[in-house]
């Protein structure tokens, strides 16, 4: 297996063979003409039959990828309709009375060198384009085929560059992604790509060989990795990531701005889970309904010092702006046990996990808690967000968290800052002591997110990260779900809503026992969304509670 | 013959499309148009020499309309100008 590194500039994943086009360059033949008008007129028609193959490819363009992108062949008809272009062609046809393809191959490198000359970088691009039309006209003069033609199975393509006229040109039922070796991620033919949904890399210099044709190979268009004849691991990992991208888009057209409703007509939000600014990105592409878990933790770990309060302010405006008014629910700092920052200078315990973290920091040292929330609320005005507060295990922690928020309010309004009075607050339920007293809880605050990744290894006393424990380990244990039905019904009583953002959100074996317990929310990753979409959509909750889903935990 | 000047605003100059359309409108006006910049000369009709002038934004260029109906040609290319670029 060979790994070549260029740059992903169109989104997906192709598998398949390499077909490497290699453009017939072939010396042009200069010959003695004696006839000229009549040469001339060969070249005439040439050119016009030349204006007439883009006139197609105009409406194919038009049809395929949209009017603006089309405009290019248009463009192209107009440059073989100028003046100085023909009489350039004419001329040396009669006064040099040569044949008409010599006088295209002058009259062709004089242009391109006019614009390759240029200081602007944009017309010195446009060389390029003088080069697509005459080599358009002179492969009807020569009478010779584009070798584009397509072959028997959907193949990848190899090149050195293409020209936005053979990206076109190109069959696209037959066509699996793109690899060449020059471009840029704004040329024609990288833009093209991205409006035809399909998969390329470009700029993979002299390591993408033309000896490769014929060969299997992989593009991910995400990374810009390429493998040649890829090991069985690699076409197994790669054809499960192309399923899933293809199943994504798929469900993209049948669920975006779709409601998420069961057949019976329950409700539920589905929303995302991300780490990082970055992934808000990942957010909207997968249709979320908002943010049901925003780690915070990235802006901590990434500094060599606590981040300063303007410094999270851009990053919480950042994503409530990203969302567009959808619901951002943004999780306090949850740094300790395997998240260690060294300015934080923890000291090594001999059970982190158990430890000193999250909350337990926050509300010890106040100062870095109140530059959180402080940097929360002034951002809570650019969109709609929530905040959360991670291992809860008292009702007296969230009376002293709503007690330095009301402080906070209190300062930044004393300071004329302006913030959202009503953004909600919530917690984690991620302990057992948290649900055993949800009750009480859910009278403190405005909803509850079951984080069950915690709240599974704390209830079954299993470290899922000890591989020895494996067999033991039962994601679904009737403990773990008896708890969460007692804590929806607990945040039903007392008029909040819960969610559910841990791992299990995503488990479609469970999407029906949790819309039958009622469950408001599930925040997942965000490449899970689709299917846990469908999944709600085809559930009928009254089928499922006469059938007896929740029997088993009651 | 009549002519004007003008400032191009349009932040990516003269660029492909908008000579496109130049051509397109100058060739079917009955008149001669040329564009000047800098002592360059293009006639407006010849897609390939206008781009050839490299047209940026803030450039000020001569627009001379030479026989037909000067005054007319030179009005409707002013308005070309003021809408395109």
């Amino acid at each position: 297996m060979i790994i070549l590194k260029g740059k992903g500039v169109s989104d997906g994943i192709a598998i398949g063979k390499m077909f490497f086009y290699e453009r017939q360059t072939g010396d042009v033949e200069k010959y003695e003409i004696e006839d000229t008008a009549a040469e001339y007129e060969r070249f005439e028609k040439a050119r016009l039959k030349a204006i007439d193959e883009l006139d197609v490819l105009y409406n194919k363009a038009v049809e395929e990828i949209g009017e603006d992108e089309a405009m290019i062949f248009d463009m192209h008809k107009m440059m073989l309709d100028d003046e100085d272009y023909c009489d350039s062609v004419k001329n040396i046809i009669s006064e040099e009375k040569v044949n008409a393809e010599y006088a295209l191959e002058q009259t062709k490198n004089t242009f391109y060198e006019l614009f390759a000359s240029m200081d602007d970088e944009y017309m010195r691009g446009r060389a390029a384009d003088i080069k697509d039309v005459s080599t358009r006209v002179m492969k009807i003069l020569t009478n010779s085929g584009s070798g584009l033609e397509a072959g028997d199975e959907p193949f990848i393509i190899g090149a050195d560059d293409l020209m936005p006229s053979e990206t076109v040109q190109l069959d696209k039922a037959m066509l699996l992604g793109f690899a060449t070796m020059h471009g840029s991620s704004n040329s024609h033919t990288a833009i093209l790509a991205r409006m035809m949904g399909i998969p390329a890399v470009i700029s993979l210099k002299e390591q993408l060989k033309p000896e490769y044709s014929g060969k299997d190979m992989i593009i991910d268009g995400f990374t810009g990795e390429i493998y040649i004849e890829p090991d069985e691991r690699t076409s197994k990992l790669y054809e499960q990531k192309r399923k899933e991208y293809e199943l994504q888009k798929e469900m993209l057209k049948q669920l975006a701005g779709m409601d998420n409703v069961t057949l019976d007509g329950r409700r539920i939000d589905v929303f995302a889970n991300i780490g990082h600014i970055s992934d808000a990105e990942s957010a909207i592409v997968n249709d979320a309904g908002g943010v049901g878990l925003f780690r915070s933790e990235f802006i901590y770990l990434e500094n060599t010092d606590y981040p300063t309060e303007n410094q999270q302010f851009e990053v919480y405006k950042s994503i409530a702006e990203k969302m567009n008014g959808k619901k951002v629910v943004i999780r306090t700092l949850d740094i300790g046990a395997d998240k260690q920052a060294d300015y934080f200078s923890i000291p090594k315990e001999e059970n982190p996990a158990m430890g000193y973290r999250a909350i337990r920091i926050c509300l010890d040292r106040q100062l870095v808690f109140k530059t959180q929330l402080r940097a929360l609320f002034r951002a809570s005005v650019y969109g709609h967000l929530a905040i959360m507060f991670p291992m809860i295990t008292s009702v007296a922690e969230v009376r002293k968290i709503k007690q330095i928020v009301d402080e906070v309010k209190r300062e930044l309004a004393s300071e004329g800052c302006a913030f959202d009075e009503n953004v909600e607050l919530g917690i984690m339920i991620e302990t057992p002591a948290a649900a055993m007293i949800s009750d009480l809880l859910a009278q403190e605050v405005d909803f509850f997110s079951i984080g069950t990744n915690d709240l599974t290894q704390y209830t079954l006393a299993i470290d899922r990260q000890n591989q020895m424990l494996e067999s033991f380990y039962d994601p679904h244990h009737p403990a773990l779900l008896r708890m969460i039905k007692m804590v929806v019904d607990n945040a039903h009583n007392h008029g909040i809503w819960v969610g559910i953002c841990g791992e299990l959100g995503a488990d479609l074996e469970l999407t029906e026992t949790f819309l039958a317990m009622g469950v408001d929310e599930l925040s997942v990753r965000p490449s899970a969304i689709f299917a846990l979409r469908k999944k709600v959509r085809e559930t009928d909750v009254s089928k499922s509670l006469k059938a007896g889903v929740l029997n088993d935990y009651i | 013959m009549k002519e004007f000047n003008y400032v191009i605003k349009d932040s990516a100059g003269i660029h492909a499309r908008p000579a496109g359309l130049l051509a397109k409108k100058a060739a079917a006006c009955g008149a001669d148009v040329t564009i000047v910049k800098g002592g360059k000369e293009a006639a407006a009709k010849k897609l390939l020499a206008i781009m050839s002038l490299c047209v940026k934004c803030g450039d000020e260029i001569t627009v001379k309309v030479n026989g037909g109906d000067e005054e007319a040609v030179c009005a409707d290319m002013k308005a070309f100008f003021e809408e395109n670029l």
